[in-house]
């Protein structure tokens, strides 16, 4: 029997990046009590890897922006299987997000005319990113955790969640333990905000950190939630290939957006070589009226590097494969040829990207200003996650809210670039509102002590197996195997040996064991991440399955071609009772006249 | 391949010792990489904290051969492999376990400080305008990964744990991106001088020297704060109207 410490919130948020501080911001502002609960130190999470900017239609730099052309970008990018009502909010309620948090104290870079600047990027019609040089997740985190620091929120650091509760129902509280000290928590609380971010260290190249284990996720398919869009998964195009401890770290799409372009081992601009139908109409001709659009040229159409990320990853991988890679089996992004155009070029690109700068020249003896970068792809991003009613993002299970990465929906088959800060403090705030309107019409119940108890037991089962599996090893070929044959490219046989994979290392997680302690115990809590991984890499191979065609960040090699019939479906994935996982679809949702009308419009 | 040697302190809570551990090195790897490779192959329960692995976070702050760095941007091939590598945990803050300090005082420094307060908008539609040129200094300082390095090598907190009378470099930092940024209106000039005890820096400049961001922590931050908060002390206006009024003068 353990002892737990318990503690009551009206409102528990879980996890503390963007969506997380957001919606937390929101609940306390709403008078209940909130808690918030992240795996690492306030204000470390991986919002702060966020480089480009934040999207949102301020028309500051081109004054045809608007939501009705934001909503219309989205879901082109996202290939219309969004949910199309969160991308209508999602682009109504930017501008007003992002101007809150310049009231509280962020200092975004500014136009002449002193508003906040914006930046072209991928899928972008108009120039719509607000950002500070190249670190504006930084940004954005440290002000959203400034200010929430004063608003009453009880801050629980290094605390990592196990299991959800249910009563009645509905959520009613989750069990959790600090790292430090390996021992137990009990929260107790009226709803629970799910703001976990992603999966990415289910994949070996990944610009993402060790929190990204699908925890999110996982808890909500386990209280029975439905997932949804799980097939899709954003590898970025540029992330660093070379030296090989730092492959996969992010190399920002601003690069491209400040006029950086992608070449081949041939000194070829093959992005100009294969520009997509429905994107035809939107993209630069000649690399001379790209050059135009990144100057500011309102007649330009952007340049073929800035088409959407999918695509450009799968054009990186064909060069790859053709034999017109780089030495270290990426490819070439120069920004310093805008030296050829421009004065003081060395300058301005330390300026607008000083992070990569600092980032190559430091991990890569490489001087951007001077040479070309070698890039390729990396897993970033999960379109899928936790089904959400669009304007509440409550999940299927009632008290359970979900915004930011661990939320699908906005996204749709692709993310377009920036459409991330803005969706965490857009839906985190949503989250946060109606997990208090929730918890405010709704008494505390008690999790049931056996539940509990069970959980416990379970989680500290490794350590009866000192001689277990090596908890590192068992993730290590978790992500090789989800590289390999749930990746970028995608063929039914390599999927169904990944399904059958997963089974074997379920198995092998199931004997994991760890020595020492309870106390700051790494093996531990990479043993306790493991069932995790394995829940999403399941949902994950199962959906790319079940899809038979090619949708924007899901490609599969079998089924080549956009299927039109699958425009009009998501696939979600629930727990049947028996504990398998069963795959369904279900139409898109959210789509209006007025939407289509304006899809049509700005065709 | 290539092996070199590090020496990691392990324990907890204070008590604890260096440990040898020899790894394969290779192209381009980071101090934090090698801890990684001994984690997971020689050491499961090597306690360490990291996040991003790319400097942008900071939390795999630790003394490598003594010097505070972030473990994930010091590359080995900047090290003597020839001797052996010693990583131990930053040696200002309480001791958890391994590599782990516990960092929770700077949390409970920063509520301390009077948060951003704007002005009123400058356009109807509630924006502000402000210069790039304005803003230039202070998002200089808005920079700051809060990887404590400097609150670690700051003498006033190593050698004096003064923690309860000095925010630290941080924090004046901090500060001083409040202080100078174009919206706010507070006046936190007294309290830096009575609370948060901007004088007991003498400016040795420790903190600017191993900031990662590059941050000129003294000269643009510390000092032009210490010299407004005396201008502020000693302004004999400022102490007239105190003698007038019976308020009390300066902070």
């Amino acid at each position: 029997m353990q002892e737990f410490q318990t503690l009551d919130h009206d409102v528990i948020v879980i996890g503390a990046g963007g969506a997380g501080l957001r919606a937390a911001i929101e609940a306390a502002a709403h008078g209940v009590s909130v808690g918030l609960v992240c795996k690492s130190l306030l204000g470390k999470a991986h919002t702060v890897m966020a480089e480009g900017g934040i999207a949102a239609a301020l028309a500051n730099v081109d004054e045809r922006d608007g939501w009705e052309v934001h909503v219309t970008d989205t879901l082109r990018g996202g290939q219309y299987v969004n949910n199309w009502r969160m991308a209508e909010l999602h682009a109504k309620e930017a501008p007003a997000r992002v101007r809150e948090l310049e009231a509280w104290g962020a200092v975004f870079d500014r136009t002449p005319d002193g508003r906040i600047l914006q930046r072209n990027f991928g899928g972008h019609r108009y120039p719509r990113l607000a950002h500070v040089g190249d670190r504006t997740g930084l940004e954005m985190i440290r002000t959203l955790q400034d200010h929430g620091v004063h608003q009453g929120i009880d801050v629980h650091m290094e605390v990592t969640v196990l299991a959800l509760y249910q009563r009645e129902g509905r959520v009613c509280g989750a069990l959790a333990y600090d790292r430090e000290r390996g021992r137990f928590r009990l929260f107790r609380a009226k709803a629970i905000v799910l703001a976990t971010g992603g999966i990415g260290r289910a994949y070996t190249i990944t610009s993402n950190s060790w929190e990204y284990t699908g925890d999110g996720h996982a808890l909500a398919y386990h209280a029975g939630a439905a997932l949804q869009d799980m097939e899709f998964v954003q590898f970025h195009p540029t992330g660093m290939v070379w030296p090989p401890s730092v492959r996969g770290i992010l190399v920002t799409e601003g690069v491209r957006g400040e006029g950086g372009i992608l070449v081949n081992s041939q000194g070829r601009r093959f992005m100009f070589d294969d520009i997509p139908e429905n994107y035809r109409a939107q993209t630069a001709d000649t690399p001379e009226e790209g050059w135009r659009y990144v100057l500011g040229d309102k007649e330009a159409r952007r340049p073929a590097e800035l088409l959407t990320r999918d695509h450009v990853a799968r054009c990186i991988v064909r060069e790859v494969r053709e034999g017109r890679g780089s030495p270290h089996g990426g490819v070439f992004l120069d920004i310093a040829w805008i030296k050829e155009r421009i004065p003081n070029a060395a300058d301005h690109i330390k300026k607008k990207l000083p992070s990569m700068y600092h980032q190559f020249k430091q991990l890569a003896d490489i001087d951007i200003t001077k040479e070309p970068m070698e890039v390729g792809p990396t897993t970033h991003y999960v379109m899928g996650g936790v089904r959400v009613d669009g304007d509440t993002q409550m999940s299927t299970v009632p008290g359970l809210f979900a915004a930011g990465e661990v939320a699908a929906g906005l996204h749709g088959a692709n993310r377009l670039g920036g459409n991330s800060l803005s969706d965490l403090v857009v839906f985190g705030k949503r989250a946060g509102e109606f997990a208090a309107r929730f918890a405010k019409e709704h008494t505390a119940l008690e999790p049931d002590q056996g539940e509990v108890n069970q959980t416990a037991r379970e989680a500290l089962a490794p350590f009866d197996r000192p001689a277990g599996e090596n908890p590192y090893q068992v993730q290590h070929a978790l992500q090789v195997m989800m590289q390999d044959l749930v990746g970028i490219v995608r063929r039914e046989e390599e999927m169904a040996r990944a399904v059958d994979g997963l089974e074997t290392l379920r198995q092998r997680a199931n004997r994991a064991g760890v020595t020492g302690n309870r106390e700051y115990n790494p093996g531990w809590h990479t043993a306790l991440d493991l069932p995790n991984l394995l829940t999403v890499s399941e949902a994950v191979a199962r959906s790319a399955i079940e899809r038979k065609e090619s949708r924007g960040g899901h490609f599969r090699d079998d089924y080549p071609e956009k299927d039109a019939a699958w425009g009009s479906f998501n696939l979600l994935v629930q727990r049947r009772p028996d504990g398998g996982m069963a795959v369904r679809r279900e139409p898109v949702v959210g789509v209006t006249d007025e939407l289509t009308r304006l899809v049509e419009k700005y065709k | 391949m290539a092996q070199a040697t590090f020496q990691i302190w392990r324990g907890e809570h204070g008590d604890g010792q260096f440990v040898d551990f020899r790894t394969e090195v290779s192209e381009g790897m980071v101090v934090l990489d090698a801890v990684h490779q001994i984690q997971a192959t020689q050491a499961t329960d090597l306690a360490v904290r990291w996040n991003c692995k790319a400097g942008k976070c900071g939390s795999c702050s630790a003394e490598i051969n003594g010097t505070p760095k972030l473990m994930c941007m010091t590359r080995l091939d900047q090290l003597d492999l020839t001797e052996p590598v010693t990583i131990e945990p930053m040696r200002s803050f309480p001791h958890a376990r391994d590599l782990v300090t516990d960092v929770s005082w700077n949390f409970r420094v920063k509520p301390q400080i009077r948060p951003f307060t704007p002005r009123a908008p400058d356009a109807a539609d509630g924006t502000w305008r402000m210069e790039q040129e304005d803003v230039n200094r202070v998002q200089e300082f808005r920079k700051c990964i809060e990887c404590f390095l400097c609150q670690d090598v700051c003498h006033v907190l190593r050698d004096h744990h003064l923690h309860d009378e000095f925010v630290g470099p941080r924090y004046l930092v901090y500060a001083a991106a409040l202080e100078m940024h174009p919206l706010d209106v507070l006046d936190r000039r007294g309290e830096l001088r009575l609370a948060h005890g901007i004088g007991y820096c003498n400016i040795t400049k420790c903190c600017t020297t191993v900031c990662p961001e590059g941050i000129q922590i003294t000269d643009n931050a510390i000092i032009p704060l210490k010299e407004r908060v005396m201008d502020h002390a000693f302004d004999p206006v400022v102490k007239l109207y105190g003698l007038i009024t019976g308020k009390i003068a300066g902070p």
